[in-house]
């Protein structure tokens, strides 16, 4: 099972689950994702050890992708 | 599709990419400045004393300013890591939950001791807070203070560390160069003005980054 979470006031929300195969619950989950974008959010996946990529297109393969607010020095 | 680069910096064109060696500028230029304010007070000191010892007391004061003024630049390198804002206790399980899934053991552990994330990478090793990261370049003999947060007061302390910490393994240089740098110095003066919680994670990072030089 993959997911899309949004990290936010309430720690995180869960917006979209999908499965391989399951075109529609991935096309929802890319429909969730690209709302997010849009309100200017940013997705990442962790790849663990250190490493995480950003993504601008919801990959099916991933099992969590997580989405962020931008960072700004402070 | 994936990048490679943290889009936020297209909010800060005119920096240049923070590498190793413009870190040791930084570095460099930070020990200067407090060589420029320690010596002056410290020949004052001596000179007012070799001209007339009953000056002593102004002396002292001098020598008392040689010490509190770069003293003064740690704390606000300190600062960077304090953690300040809204707690939002309700939410901070949940999103302590999800930093944990990002973090290893002994950084999992560490962090919820120290309220640091511990994260090594390619220009040293790094304790991301909520507000704020610090950086033990290899050798572990400089530390890096940077101040950087996610946008909104409204998410939790385990959140806001994950959105940096995401930043960070994104893009570390790209991370280094959207943070504004603080201070820098030897980690013994920003650990000073550490609270007594987070300076066991300066010693881990410094011991790590000795390690890894």
């Amino acid at each position: 099972m993959s997911r899309l979470i949004r990290m936010d006031h309430t720690g995180h929300s869960t917006l979209a689950e999908w499965t391989a195969g399951d075109q529609a619950a991935y096309d929802a989950a890319v429909t969730a994702f690209r709302r997010e974008l849009d309100g200017g959010y940013i997705g990442v996946v962790s790849e663990g050890e250190g490493r995480a990529t950003q993504v601008r297109e919801l990959p099916a393969e991933a099992d969590l992708v997580i989405m962020r607010r931008p960072i700004a020095g402070g | 599709m994936s990048e490679a680069a943290l889009p936020e910096l297209a909010a800060v064109p005119w920096r240049k990419p923070e590498t190793a060696a413009t870190l040791r500028t930084r570095a460099r230029l930070w020990s200067l400045t407090m060589w420029a304010h320690v010596v002056p007070f410290c020949i004052t000191a001596v000179v007012l004393f070799l001209i007339e010892p009953w000056s002593a007391p102004v002396g002292a004061i001098a020598l008392a300013q040689a010490w509190i003024i770069p003293g003064l630049y740690a704390v606000r390198g300190a600062n960077t890591v304090r953690p300040r804002g809204p707690r939002n206790d309700d939410a901070e399980p949940v999103a302590q939950g999800l930093l944990g899934d990002l973090l290893d053991h002994d950084a999992r552990k560490l962090q919820r001791t120290t309220g640091l994330a511990m994260e090594r990478g390619g220009l040293g090793v790094w304790l991301v807070a909520e507000r704020g990261a610090l950086l033990v370049v290899p050798g572990g003999r400089v530390c890096h203070c940077f101040c950087v947060a996610a946008d909104g007061d409204e998410l939790p302390p385990s959140d806001r560390i994950a959105h940096l910490l995401l930043a960070l393994r994104t893009d570390e240089q790209g991370f280094a160069t959207v943070a504004n740098h603080a201070f820098a110095g030897a980690p013994w003066r920003v650990r000073r003005r550490l609270s007594p919680d987070a300076k066991p994670a300066l010693a881990a990072a410094v011991h790590a980054a000795r390690s890894s030089a």
